[in-house]
């Protein structure tokens, strides 16, 4: 009976455990070879451009109408009690804490992680892999290491875009339609950001840039079975980067900001 | 040479490969058959070492390398070119790249002297004029041989062809078997094929070699094996379904 309990919860955690070892030993040869020549420098920047450039104007969208909503929902809210005038810090803390990071990560992974699962997840089921193998090309470093670098670099810069065009988008609604005064925004910006809001939401821009790229990738090069896997793995490498951004989210929160 | 000494593949609980012996001599063109789901490709995988096996050595000019690490393992391998049966050829990049992805990744050449060599390459394999289409534009037979092309660029001494003539019409095949003798006088490289297509194997065997449920279980010159008395090979070579070979196994290919 006790047998038959254990087998059976051990059933279901064995998939997940075994999935977490293989993201933690890919992250480990990923480091190791990245620091082995060739540098592939060509191929880095294609990635780079492809989540960094690519998702630009989205993050855009998203950052500026977040700010905007942001500002209209906490105006509206904050003025019933005459706290009107913090707005522009509600904007700023929590794009620069939260929202700019989170948001960007979701984003990117809706964009870039998913074609990387997918295309990753393609090569696997029509050999290319094991092609790239036989010319003597270490499949980690020609394809993961770029999406590693591209997803940890990109990130935080597409994060600080993304924090100021919604300090934008605040600005525009609290002031020029809301009818606010643009020196009380501006100044409740500024003097209640501190730089570590910023820094600390950087931070876990890089973070969620390396595990989202390195689900994705993990997830495509474990693809089985042709175009339902490729399609199983993309749907499975946005689920879980999703989860693991918005989970660790919270406990990187704790840590940064305690 | 190429040695394989009693390897052991499974995956879970299913045994692909129970103790294969074969011995493939500098130069000559083995060809492997044997149903689908019989473990040919696993063989192959092996071979290149894209597979471990779980027992058994694969001895590449002295060299086990199912014990090497991965630095050698990628040293061994530059000896090796690899046809795959879809041709696996990179559809990210044109043709010039697919065929000079080796040049490029381990030589110092410029893209003009690795696009001169692809166009020798591919000219070597019959095509002209095609180094800056997409892989996705080209038909069945000519994926394969860009595939090829792209297995000869860094001059191997080994080539493997993983079921060279599966998918294409009979024309098209013979031109592929054409293409490897010719790739075998020309280049004097060592061949090991597997196919289930047997007019292939006796086109283009030197040494034919039957895998049949984990064992190879006879090999022999074209000849020997068109007079076998072997009930397995006969069974096999003549394409009847009724015989001492069962269809049961055909889930193995899929776990390859």
């Amino acid at each position: 009976m006790i047998v038959r309990a254990i087998e059976y919860i051990g059933s279901y955690i064995k998939g997940p455990v075994e999935m977490i070892g293989q993201i933690i030993m890919l992250f480990f040869s990923t480091l190791r070879v990245m620091l082995i020549p060739p540098f592939d420098v060509r191929i880095i920047l294609k990635q780079m451009l492809e989540v960094g450039v690519r998702s630009l104007p989205v993050v855009l969208i998203t950052a500026v109408f977040t700010g905007m909503v942001l500002a209209l929902q906490s105006y509206t809210g904050f003025k019933r009690f005459g706290a009107e005038g913090l707005v522009g810090t509600i904007v700023a803390l929590s794009m620069t804490r939260e929202l700019g990071p989170v948001l960007t990560a979701l984003i990117v992974t809706g964009r870039a992680g998913a074609a990387m699962a997918a295309e990753l997840g393609t090569m696997r089921v029509t050999e290319q892999i094991d092609a790239l193998e036989t010319l003597a090309t270490n499949p980690v470093k020609y394809l993961v290491v770029p999406r590693f670098l591209s997803g940890t670099v990109m990130l935080p810069f597409l994060t600080v875009i993304s924090d100021i065009v919604g300090i934008i988008g605040g600005y525009i609604v609290t002031v020029t339609i809301l009818g606010a005064s643009s020196t009380t925004y501006m100044r409740t910006t500024w003097d209640y950001l501190e730089m570590q809001d910023i820094y600390a939401g950087l931070i876990k821009a890089c973070f969620f840039g390396a595990s989202m790229a390195l689900i994705c990738c993990h997830k495509g090069f474990y693809t089985k079975g042709g175009a339902e896997g490729v399609g199983k793995a993309t749907t499975g490498a946005v689920v879980l980067s999703f989860m693991t951004i918005l989970i660790s989210d919270y406990f990187l929160s704790v840590w940064l900001f305690k | 040479m190429i040695e394989l000494i009693d390897l052991h593949k499974s995956f879970g609980k299913l045994q692909v490969l129970k103790g294969v012996d074969l011995k493939i001599e500098a130069g000559e063109s083995v060809v492997v058959i044997g149903g689908s789901g019989s473990g040919k490709s696993v063989l192959l995988k092996h071979i290149i070492g894209l597979l471990r096996p779980d027992k058994g050595s694969v001895m590449v000019d002295g060299l086990d390398i199912a014990e090497i690490d991965k630095k050698h393992l990628s040293d061994v391998r530059k000896k090796f070119g690899m046809l795959f049966q879809s041709a696996a050829l990179f559809d990210s990049m044109p043709v010039w790249e697919n065929v000079g992805f080796g040049l490029r990744r381990h030589t110092h050449l410029s893209d003009q002297e690795i696009k001169d060599i692809s166009t020798q390459k591919l000219k070597m394999v019959g095509l002209v004029g095609i180094n800056d289409i997409m892989p996705s534009e080209l038909s069945g037979g000519m994926r394969k041989r860009v595939g090829l092309a792209r297995a000869i660029a860094m001059e191997p001494e080994i080539l493997l062809y993983d079921e060279p003539t599966t998918g294409l019409d009979p024309i098209m095949a013979d031109a592929i078997n054409d293409l490897i003798i010719d790739m075998r006088e020309k280049l004097n490289v060592t061949s090991i094929s597997i196919t289930h297509d047997m007019a292939s194997a006796y086109k283009i065997a030197d040494r034919i070699a039957m895998l049949y449920n984990g064992v190879i279980i006879g090999t022999g010159t074209p000849e020997e094996i068109k007079n076998t008395s072997d009930p397995f090979i006969k069974q096999f070579i003549t394409g009847s379904a009724s015989g001492p070979i069962t269809l049961e196994g055909t889930q193995y290919e899929n776990r390859a």
